[in-house]
């Protein structure tokens, strides 16, 4: 794996930058998920994953499930800045006929692995990936992204008792706990508890990181994912919800806002100085 | 002119073997099961193909998930339920999961309708074709012949999609011929008739085989049809029954609304007005009972067929 933590840091800004970019070619759009995983889309496009933009089916390829399909915008953010397809295709997000729909799918994105958008379902879809992996004694690893609200849904605990008893050490799992859901808090919706201790009751490696926004802590924790041979792991991201835009962080809640098409030269100048 | 006899082997007898027919040939191939091997005569190929058939337990949802993810790796899977577990628990899965992500997997629901017998209205699918039948590239099949079985597991295993396939597990009734083919999406005449046409699925084509041979005996010449796939319909051969015996009746092991008798009166409303009538469950919920006792007890019996057939014809 290569990594270089200036070069994460780099493409986290403009995978916020795109992510912006295309909400505001439509007006309103789920920021605050998108912006809260960004960094570790980051990690992960930025050198972790085995992919090759040139060739975006080729069948060694490790596989990424974005589960929170409605975050689909930071990940077309990712695949422009990656040279999957034109950045000025950014600007189609939710237009009629677009390849960019507000829930990644597979049919029409190139990179996009596995359609998803009923929350839940993305955390079986990469269990499978997983398993079969193991059965054609596959080197490749599975990258699945829950949100915490998401692990509302009873499927994702169906899916980590059999990722679980079938040892898929080869799926690593995301929680981009930002604490918040659409309806509030996670804590005011339907409380959690806590998100490690009931991962490492299902038979789960468990990383909990504290800077869920900081690209060289989530590297950190996928290497020692990777480390485990036995045991699904799960990293457990603390993130805020709309990291890296004080505007978004600064709201109640911000999972689906507007974003000024105005707004844009200052929310990059914003990020930009982030970044020095 | 095809005639029902009983054979000495269940259906969920034909389905373990050619299963595991499908899976020595084709590694791909992958047998899921919700926990219910036992009552569907897996048990036996699950110890002996472990690296190919797995007891994921009773987690229907993630079963169809896990299969589609399955799926985007090359992987066939085979997965078994019950119908109504098979539809109902995990409709949303075979929509976006599967459908939607043009997932290649092929759900088994067992015991449809009333073949649910003494598991009793909780066990009783008689919507699961209705909730299918409406999602976009999906193959909807429903059988209960053991050659009809052998080969449609075979096609399901051949063609690319997402397919769903109901049986009874303890059925035992035959009515083909080794050497007849079949194709996914297109009915079969299994006995001609010039005076009405019934076109059944799964468990009533015996029915109609046997209604159709006792008016045959007071000189009316009844036309049988096994519609098998009830999605894609076989629209075509809709419209040739109609044309060439003006009367017809559909028969089903399912509610009236949404099954086959919905698909084929949709077809004949557009396109060719006959004489027509639906056999098939009321708009209701099951209850325990033997087969005999549901089968006149929601009105899909030899005898409401007859019945069907004999108001058509008045209509003529």
């Amino acid at each position: 794996m290569k990594f270089d933590k200036r070069k994460a840091d780099l493409l986290a800004v403009t995978i916020r930058k795109n992510t912006l970019r295309t909400i505001a070619s439509k007006g309103t759009g789920h920021v605050g998920g998108s912006l809260s995983i960004a960094d570790t889309l980051a990690v992960l496009y930025g050198g972790v994953m085995n992919i090759d933009p040139k060739h975006p089916e080729k069948s060694d390829r490790d596989f990424i499930v974005l589960s929170k399909g409605h975050c689909g915008p930071a990940m077309y953010a990712a695949l422009a800045a990656k040279g999957y397809f034109d950045e000025n295709i950014l600007d189609t997000l939710n237009q009629n006929h677009t390849i960019l729909p507000s829930h990644t799918d597979r049919m029409k994105t190139p990179g996009v692995d596995v359609t998803t958008g009923s929350l839940g379902q993305g955390a079986s879809l990469a269990a499978g990936v997983a398993f079969a992996d193991k059965l054609n004694e596959s080197v490749s690893y599975t990258y699945l992204i829950l949100g915490d609200g998401e692990l509302n849904e009873g499927q994702v605990w169906e899916s980590a008792l059999f990722a679980a008893h079938n040892h898929l050490s080869n799926l690593i799992t995301f929680v981009d706990a930002n604490g918040k859901q659409l309806d509030g808090t996670t804590d005011q919706v339907c409380s959690l508890g806590s998100i490690e201790k009931k991962f490492e009751s299902f038979g789960y490696h468990v990383i909990s990181v504290e800077n869920g926004n900081d690209t060289g802590q989530i590297y950190r924790a996928v290497l020692e994912a990777k480390e485990e041979k036995d045991a699904p792991s799960v990293i457990v991201l603390h993130t805020l919800k709309g990291a890296g835009i004080q505007k978004y962080m600064d709201m109640d809640n911000c999972h689906s806002v507007p974003v000024n098409k105005e707004e844009l030269q200052d929310f990059y100048c914003e990020l930009d100085r982030q970044e020095r | 002119m095809s005639r029902v006899e009983t054979g000495n082997k269940e259906l969920r007898k034909v389905f373990a073997e050619t299963l595991e027919e499908l899976m020595r040939e084709n590694k791909d191939i992958i047998y899921l099961e919700a926990d219910l091997a036992g009552a569907i005569g897996t048990t036996g190929l699950i110890s002996s193909m472990p690296e190919q058939a797995f007891d994921v337990g009773i987690m229907e949802a993630n079963m169809v998930g896990a299969g589609a993810g399955m799926s985007m790796k090359g992987k066939i899977p085979f997965m078994h339920s019950f119908g109504t577990f098979a539809s109902r628990r995990c409709a949303d899965q075979v929509f976006l999961s599967g459908c939607y992500n043009h997932a290649n997997i092929k759900i088994i629901g067992s015991d449809p309708g009333i073949t649910a017998e003494t598991n009793g209205g909780t066990h009783m699918p008689f919507e699961d074709m209705g909730i299918y039948r409406t999602f976009p590239e999906i193959a909807v099949l429903d059988v209960a012949e053991p050659h009809l079985l052998r080969e449609m597991l075979r096609s399901m295993a051949e063609e690319y999609g997402v397919m769903y396939l109901r049986f009874p597990r303890k059925g035992k009734l035959c009515y083909y011929e080794k050497e007849r083919t079949f194709s996914i999406g297109k009915g079969v005449i299994v006995r001609d008739g010039t005076d009405a046409t019934v076109i059944a699925s799964g468990i009533e084509v015996a029915e109609a085989i046997l209604a159709a041979e006792e008016l045959e005996e007071e000189g009316l010449h009844v036309r049988v049809v096994d519609m098998f796939t009830i999605k894609p319909l076989d629209e075509e051969l809709v419209l040739a029954c109609a044309q060439e015996t003006n009367a017809v009746v559909t028969a089903e092991n399912h509610n009236k609304i949404g099954g086959l008798g919905s698909a084929v009166a949709e077809v004949l409303a557009e396109n060719a007005a006959v004489p027509f009538k639906r056999v098939g469950i009321p708009d209701c919920f099951g209850e325990v009972g033997n087969i005999h006792f549901l089968s006149e007890k929601f009105g899909i019996s030899k005898e409401d067929i007859k019945e069907a057939l004999r108001d058509v014809l008045k209509e003529k």
